[in-house]
């Protein structure tokens, strides 16, 4: 467990050292912890794959303090016991107008677009994290056969939907946005929606499956 | 309630409050008044709660028509304004008669101008806020910037507002500063020593693809000691992330919640508020200063943001 300011108002506390579940288990742990015991001067918690950032009130307590409060959050917080992950399965039509990157990223790989498509199902993903925009979740690990990097150049904009990948990473898009991720596909799904409970499809935690659907599936899926 | 009908919306207006902070591992990162200080003045002055929901305008003002009348104040940059065609002084509160027109320019010096309506601007809530945010289109007036022929709801006060004027040496110690107080950023050490030196002693310009999420500046390149990766993680308010090309990007109100760029500093708290009235091809320059101070800082200017009568003249 490290600490490091992140600015006056704000403490990074550093659980882990790489990207993997036992750094997003500890982190998950504390958040979990934090959110059923909120202290009064914490004003927001954003995890990440092996850090969190405490956002605190400055009038209240010192990075000190902070640090000291904390450190005593984390004893009781390695000991929590989580609940299994929720299941979260989100159906995906591949290629096309839907995944403009697939074909360059077979042809990264030296594999066929059918291929990405296998890996990209082959298993299911943790929700490391939240961050980027209103629920969008960074999922990984994908299998190192489909590890891409993200585009040079990002896109000005994004289809609301859509699938990306972007080094070990997938995630969906939940809005319209600039992003950089390459694009191997689409959901119907709203991934984000006021008024709706939960808001956000996918959240910190979540195992994640796609499943594969056709574009007639995908025109007839029911507007939400 | 009454209304105020938007004519022409300037460049970018926006309704805000001081935002939603909280959600964070929900993805949403807080939006709210890119200047909470003037937001929250201009609120004081009306008798309004300091979160009060107003228009936030950029760069451009705008027209607007009242036409069941209200009282209002402006807030944060002098726009220009007039009501009816006759010049509308700033940081105090004026009666507008019903079928009255507001109407503001150029931005005169600063960024952003705060329309702030007695009562507030009455929008659907999300999380807790009145804020808009536009990345996601969530919040504030049907998630986007307002267009011509916009109505918003404003639920005016029966009673007649005393006419507040603020305190010109508190006007004067919450101006808005072109040379940013930072703290170390947790990456600082990352960071070459002759980036360091450049960092607290060159100047940097506000380019022109700046917007709330973040202030892209250029200047001079700031290197790492040397190449390293590094793992995405949640970002603060004010960040000074070095992208791989060197120039730095100040996050602002709308950041995205957390990234895998390094950060060589971060703005104080207490002058978050100058960064929403730096303008496009503005110069800053960062001045470093203790946790400590940083700290003393934002207290004193929350002292005097809620110190009542003290704040007015």
């Amino acid at each position: 467990m490290e600490f490091r300011a992140a600015s006056d108002q704000a403490m990074l506390v550093y659980l882990g050292e790489e990207i993997g579940l036992e750094s997003h288990r500890r982190v998950f742990q504390l958040l979990r912890l934090l959110h059923e015991e909120p202290p009064a001067w914490v004003l927001n918690l954003q995890p990440a794959y092996s850090s969190l950032l405490v956002t605190f009130d400055p009038c209240a307590v010192d990075h000190q303090e902070v640090e000291v409060a904390l450190r005593r959050y984390e004893e009781r917080a390695e000991k929590l016991v989580l609940p299994q992950p929720r299941v979260v399965e989100i159906p995906v039509c591949y290629g096309d107008e839907f995944g403009p990157d697939l074909e360059e990223v077979a042809a990264a790989h030296n594999i066929s677009p059918s291929r990405v498509i296998e890996l990209h199902l082959s298993r299911s993903y943790r929700a490391y994290f939240l961050g980027f925009a209103p629920g969008f979740a960074y999922l990984g690990d994908l299998v190192a056969e489909i590890a891409t990097p993200r585009l040079t150049s990002p896109r000005q904009k994004v289809a609301a939907g859509s699938v990306g990948i972007a080094g070990t990473q997938t995630a969906v898009y939940p809005f319209s946005t600039p992003g950089g991720w390459r694009l191997i596909g689409r959901t119907p799904l709203a991934m984000f929606r006021k008024g709706r409970e939960p808001m956000g499809l996918i959240v910190v935690g979540d195992e994640v499956r796609f499943r594969a659907i056709t574009r007639e599936e995908f025109a007839a899926w029911p507007l939400q | 309630m009454s209304s105020l009908l938007v004519e022409n919306p300037g460049w970018l207006t926006t309704v805000q409050d001081l935002g939603r902070p909280g959600f964070g591992a929900l993805g949403v990162s807080p939006s709210g008044a890119a200047d909470p200080v003037a937001l929250q003045i201009g609120n004081l002055l009306l008798g309004n709660a300091p979160n009060a929901a107003a228009l936030e305008m950029t760069l451009v003002g705008g027209r607007y028509l009242f036409p069941e009348g209200g009282v209002i104040t402006l807030a944060g940059a002098d726009f220009g304004a007039t009501l009816n065609g006759q010049p509308l002084e700033m940081w105090i509160p004026h009666a507008v008669r019903p079928g009255e027109m507001l109407e503001l320019g150029l931005t005169r010096a600063g960024a952003r101008c705060y329309l702030c309506i007695a009562g507030g601007i009455q929008v659907e809530q999300f999380l807790g806020s009145s804020s808009t945010h536009l990345l996601s289109g969530l919040g504030g007036f049907a998630g986007r910037a307002l267009r011509k022929g916009d109505v918003l709801q404003f639920a005016a006060p029966e009673q007649m507002i005393r006419r507040k004027r603020i305190s010109p040496k508190v006007l004067e110690a919450l101006k808005p500063r072109k040379c940013l107080r930072v703290t170390r950023g947790p990456q600082a050490d990352w960071f070459s020593e002759s980036a360091t030196h450049d960092f607290f002693s060159a100047a940097f310009r506000v380019s022109e693809d700046s917007d709330r999420l973040g202030l892209r500046l250029k200047g001079t390149s700031l290197a790492l000691e040397s190449p390293r990766e590094m793992i995405s993680e949640g970002v603060s308010l004010g960040a000074v992330q070095v992208t791989p090309s060197g120039q730095p990007i100040i996050l602002f109100v709308e950041q995205q919640t957390a990234g895998g760029y390094p950060k060589i500093a971060n703005v104080i708290g207490a002058d978050l508020h100058s960064i929403g009235q730096l303008r496009p091809r503005d110069e800053v320059t960062f001045t470093q200063v203790s946790l400590d101070e940083a700290r003393a800082l934002w207290i004193a200017q929350q002292q005097l943001l809620n110190s009542g009568g003290a704040l007015f003249a």
